[in-house]
Formats: structure tokens, C-alpha cells, sequence
């Protein structure tokens, strides 16, 4: 065949080119304190969703915030794990979007929202085997062809596992990655509550992440509950500061990472803006750490280098 | 071929949408307990994430009804109508309908036409940019000619004729201000343009809103006053033009030469 594939397209152009510093998910009533601010966040996220109007407050907001930040653009609606073709009107609109503010990343997830032309508002679970491989990576290479770019594809946080799964979640997104170029967003929150649920362990699975595909990470807090047998049940709300168990599992990535841009998610029960600050602030301080690991790490390689 | 992997997402929707069926079948607790709690978490999460979305849509509806009661509504238009497209902001489009026809609701006649004017605020908001026409233009209209003459309508505008005050309701909830009783049974012709960023509902004189429609199918000037008259022999031209300059509803007339 002499048409190039998707992936070999996409592999021309860096997925991201967000700073490996915190940013914070963008929230229209924060707008005066960002600008009165320094800008002391690396980057903002936007759901694309919200933007996907013709005109209005939202872009005139959305423009102001471009001008002096790199920008994330993060679906929620294309529906990548769903069995139905793509919306092909939506990944329109997705494409409109990203052509008009040229984001630093786009991101989507590994889950379904869209069933017989019903949008449900939630990303619902798939299992994990060859069907669903096949049509996840075809839907990949889909949205990478229209946008002309990677997009990172995020894990998802669990409640429950289906009987049919034939692959891990890690294995079953190595196996995307390793077929479409994409690249992945790690939310290190979904991880801690998938393994929670379903009693795994959180390190296991960050020790098993294809690490040097992750170009962002997500970290939220989450909502506790427990189920019929009194076993905790964690509830993905994004809605309470980062929990101490939810930083020490970012740093444990990171320390197999190395820093990379790094989002607090904060959309229910929205904080004041300096409390948001705050939590990206806290994000910052494990990415210099992290920083500085590598580099000391490095330099005792030079020196090796030097004496051997 | 038929395959374990076969994945019956409708199955698995009808679920959610129907806390009486059980859980799908293929789903599973790591310790083989029953999923219907974990389960409960997607169902909640898509009800109450779009009964959200319709309350923060339909705010004065809210006010109106009381948190309790609208939530309750909301929960049954959830159930009967799911969002076509992931852009929430379009969802809600049959809920004024729907209310009308909610019997809970036959108390308050003016819920269903309170709902419309919130939805078409909803559209106004992501609406088109444009540039209303500016008044030295609006002054050099040439009043003779203006019977042949057609208009461009800013893309943000809406026209929505009750039998209900919709508009001094919809004041009264966007303001602290106190006023007096409302004459439940007195209409009002609601406008809703956002001529920059700013939401304007105005009221128009009877006949209005047959007015700015037949202009936004591009009748004539005259066409349009005679299709305002048709429903209020009364109609005040003057006034209503008054009202869709000021708003910055048209954003073109074309004078015909």
C-alpha cells in the first residue's frame, strides 16, 4: 500500500509540548485571580467539550487565557471505547477546536460514553481483549488522522472488571500505544481507586506503566464509600484536595518518569483559586524534586564517564 | 463469530437507565460479591451529572419549583430523554415540553414558557460572535424605503411568546430588587440577545416575536409587520424596533434599490 498509515504519520510530531511543570484544570470563575496573578501555573486544561460552541463568553475567556499559557485540550466525549464508530460530527468539532488554539496536548480516555446516538456523561468501562483492542486502536488512529497529531490516552478509574477482560489494563494500553504511536496520560488518582476497588496494588501497576510513553499526569481527589461488604469503594468525583496516599503514588512515578506535566483536577465542589494554587504548588515541589534526582543522577554518570 | 468478547454496551446502557433491572451479567467484584453497589456508582454518576447539568441550564426553573421538586423532575426527563450529542449544553432541548406535560407541575402554568426563555438564554451564550449595527448606520437608515428592506438577525437571538409574564419573572430572579405581585395571566413576548458577551432579555410589544421571526426568514420589513399585525392588531412597530436596535439585534438591513 502506498498511503502511509496513521501512526506512521503521527510519529512525525511530539505528542506534547507541555513544560514538565503543574498546571491546574481551568474554571471560568478563577479567570480574574489567574490574570491578577503571576501565572505562576505551568499549563491549564480545558474539557473540549465546553468549547464547542460557535462563539461567546467561552472563547472570549478560552482566548484571553491562550494568549500568555500553554493550553491542554482534554475530551470527554468521543467515545474511544465504545463499539459504535466514531462520531464523526464530534471529532469534527474536536478538530475545529484544536486547530483554532493549537493546544500543547490533547488528551481523551480510554472508556465509552456513547451508545445508539445516546451520550451518557460518564466514562463507562470496557472489558480488555482482542474485540475491544481492535476497535480502540482503530478509533485511535482515527482521531490522530483528523487531528494530525498523538493524542494521549488516559486510564481509566474502576469499579468493577468484567468477565471477558483477557488483558490488563497496562498490557491492553501498551498494546494501543504499540499500534497507533499514540501516547499515554497517566492519572495516578484513577490507579489508586482502580486498585483499590479491585485490590490490586497501585505500585505493582505504576512499577508495570509504560513509563516513557506517559507525557502528562493527571492527580485529583477522590470520593470514599464502602460496598455491600464493607470494602472501601473509592468514587473518581474530583471533587477534595490530592490525598497523601495519591501524592506518595505520584512521586513513585515519578521516580520512574522523571518530571512531566502534571494536572490537578478540581471540578466538582470548585475551591477558591488559592487553594487550587496551592495543590499545583505541592505538584511543583515533587516535579523539582524529581528534577533534581535526575540530574544528580546524571551527573554521577559524567563523572563515571570521566574517571573510567 | 461469536466470542466471549462480544460486549452488549445497549444491555449495559439499559442498566444504568433502569435502577430496576440487575447489573449486567458480565461484570464482576474482585470478591465475587454482588456488583450492584459498584454498579450504582456508573448509574449515579450519569443521573446525577446530567440532573446537574439541567439544574445549572434551568437555574430560575429551580428557583421556582424548589431544589427538591426540580431534582425530582429532572431525574424523570433524564430518564426519558439522554443528551444526542456529548456538548451538554445543547441537552434539555424537549424539557420545557417536557414540564408542560409533568403532571406534578400543572400548579405553575408558567413553568414550561420559563423554561424556554432559559434555554434559549443557554443558546444566546455559545452563540456566533457578531457585530451588532452600529447606530451611525442605524441612522442613515432610509426610513422610506425600509417596507422592501430585510434585516440579518444577530445569531444569538430568540423569540419566545407566552401567555405568562416570562420576562418580569425572569427579572425579578436575576435581581434583588422587590416587586410587586405579577398578574400570572398577562403576557409577554420575551427577546434574548447577546449582542457581545452580555445576555439581554427584553420584552416586546405584542406581535413581536411574529415579527422578528418572519424577518429571520427573510421577509420584507412590511411582510413582517403584516405578520405581527395578524396576531396583535395593535402591534407598535415603533416600540419594537425601539427594542431590537437597542438590544443590538440586527447585526445588517439590506435596502433594496
Amino acid at each position: 500500500m502506498g498511503a502511509r498509515s496513521a501512526s506512521e504519520h503521527s510519529r512525525e510530531r511530539a505528542a506534547s509540548s507541555l513544560p514538565a511543570r503543574a498546571g491546574v484544570g481551568f474554571k471560568s470563575v478563577h479567570l480574574a485571580d489567574i490574570e491578577a496573578s503571576a501565572r505562576d501555573v505551568g499549563f491549564f486544561e480545558i474539557h473540549a467539550e465546553n468549547y464547542m460552541g460557535a462563539g461567546g463568553t467561552p472563547h472570549a475567556q478560552l482566548m484571553r487565557l491562550r494568549r500568555d499559557s500553554p493550553l491542554s485540550i482534554h475530551g470527554v466525549g468521543l467515545s474511544i471505547g465504545g463499539a459504535e464508530p466514531l462520531d464523526r460530527e464530534h471529532l469534527g468539532r474536536l478538530r475545529t477546536l484544536v486547530e483554532r488554539y493549537d493546544p500543547a496536548a490533547c488528551s481523551e480516555h480510554l472508556a465509552w460514553s456513547t451508545q445508539g446516538a445516546r451520550f451518557l456523561n460518564d466514562l463507562l468501562p470496557l472489558p480488555y481483549n482482542a474485540a475491544t483492542l481492535a476497535y480502540v486502536i482503530a478509533h485511535v488512529d482515527e482521531i490522530q488522522e483528523a487531528l494530525g497529531r498523538p493524542i494521549l490516552l488516559e486510564n481509566p478509574a474502576a469499579y468493577l472488571r468484567f468477565r471477558s477482560s483477557e488483558y490488563s489494563e497496562v498490557d491492553f494500553l501498551r498494546e494501543v500505544v504499540r499500534r497507533t504511536d499514540c501516547r499515554l496520560l497517566l492519572d495516578v488518582t484513577n490507579v489508586y481507586v482502580s486498585a483499590t476497588n479491585l485490590a490490586f496494588s497501585a505500585e505493582d501497576y505504576i512499577d508495570a506503566f509504560p513509563m516513557s510513553y506517559v507525557e502528562e499526569i493527571h492527580l485529583a481527589g477522590y470520593a470514599e464509600d464502602v460496598d455491600e461488604i464493607g470494602d472501601p469503594l473509592l468514587i473518581d468525583a474530583h471533587c477534595a484536595p490530592v490525598p497523601d496516599a495519591v501524592w506518595r503514588l505520584y512521586d513513585h512515578a515519578l521516580s520512574r518518569r522523571g518530571p512531566v506535566a502534571t494536572l490537578i483536577e478540581w471540578d466538582n465542589d470548585v475551591p477558591s483559586w488559592p487553594t487550587l494554587l496551592a495543590q499545583a504548588t505541592r505538584a511543583q515541589t515533587f516535579l523539582e524534586r524529581s528534577r533534581r534526582a535526575v540530574e544528580d543522577s546524571l551527573r554521577s554518570e559524567a563523572l563515571h564517564d570521566d574517571l573510567g | 463469530m461469536t466470542t466471549s468478547a462480544d460486549f452488549d454496551q445497549g444491555a449495559f446502557v439499559r442498566a444504568l437507565l433502569d435502577p430496576e433491572l440487575p447489573p449486567p451479567n458480565e461484570l464482576e467484584t474482585p470478591g465475587g460479591f454482588p456488583p450492584e453497589r459498584r454498579f450504582a456508582v456508573y448509574r449515579n454518576n450519569v443521573c446525577v451529572g446530567l440532573v446537574d447539568a439541567l439544574a445549572e441550564r434551568f437555574p430560575i426553573c429551580v428557583q421556582l419549583v424548589g431544589d427538591e421538586f426540580f431534582r425530582a423532575m429532572a431525574q424523570c426527563y433524564v430518564r426519558a430523554f439522554q443528551p444526542r450529542s456529548p456538548m451538554l449544553f445543547e441537552y434539555g432541548e424537549e424539557f420545557a415540553t417536557f414540564v408542560s406535560e409533568f403532571e406534578p407541575a400543572r400548579e405553575l402554568p408558567y413553568l414550561p414558557d420559563v423554561a424556554r426563555l432559559e434555554y434559549a438564554v443557554g443558546q444566546a451564550y455559545h452563540a456566533a460572535d457578531a457585530a451588532p449595527l452600529p447606530l451611525d448606520l442605524i441612522r442613515a437608515l432610509p426610513l422610506d424605503r425600509m417596507e422592501s428592506a430585510t434585516a440579518a438577525l444577530h445569531p444569538s437571538t430568540h423569540v419566545i411568546a407566552s401567555k405568562h409574564p416570562i420576562v418580569s419573572i425572569w427579572r425579578r430572579h436575576m435581581s434583588d430588587e422587590k416587586m410587586g405581585p405579577l398578574e400570572l395571566d398577562r403576557g409577554e413576548e420575551a427577546l434574548v440577545v447577546r449582542p457581545q458577551l452580555a445576555i439581554m432579555v427584553a420584552a416586546l410589544p405584542a406581535g413581536g416575536s411574529a415579527f422578528v421571526d418572519a424577518l429571520r426568514r427573510g421577509r420584507t420589513f412590511g411582510e413582517a409587520v403584516n405578520a405581527a399585525s395578524g396576531v396583535a392588531a395593535d402591534f407598535n412597530l415603533t416600540d419594537c424596533l425601539r427594542e431590537l436596535l437597542v438590544t443590538g439585534a440586527f447585526v445588517a438591513v439590506s435596502v433594496a434599490h
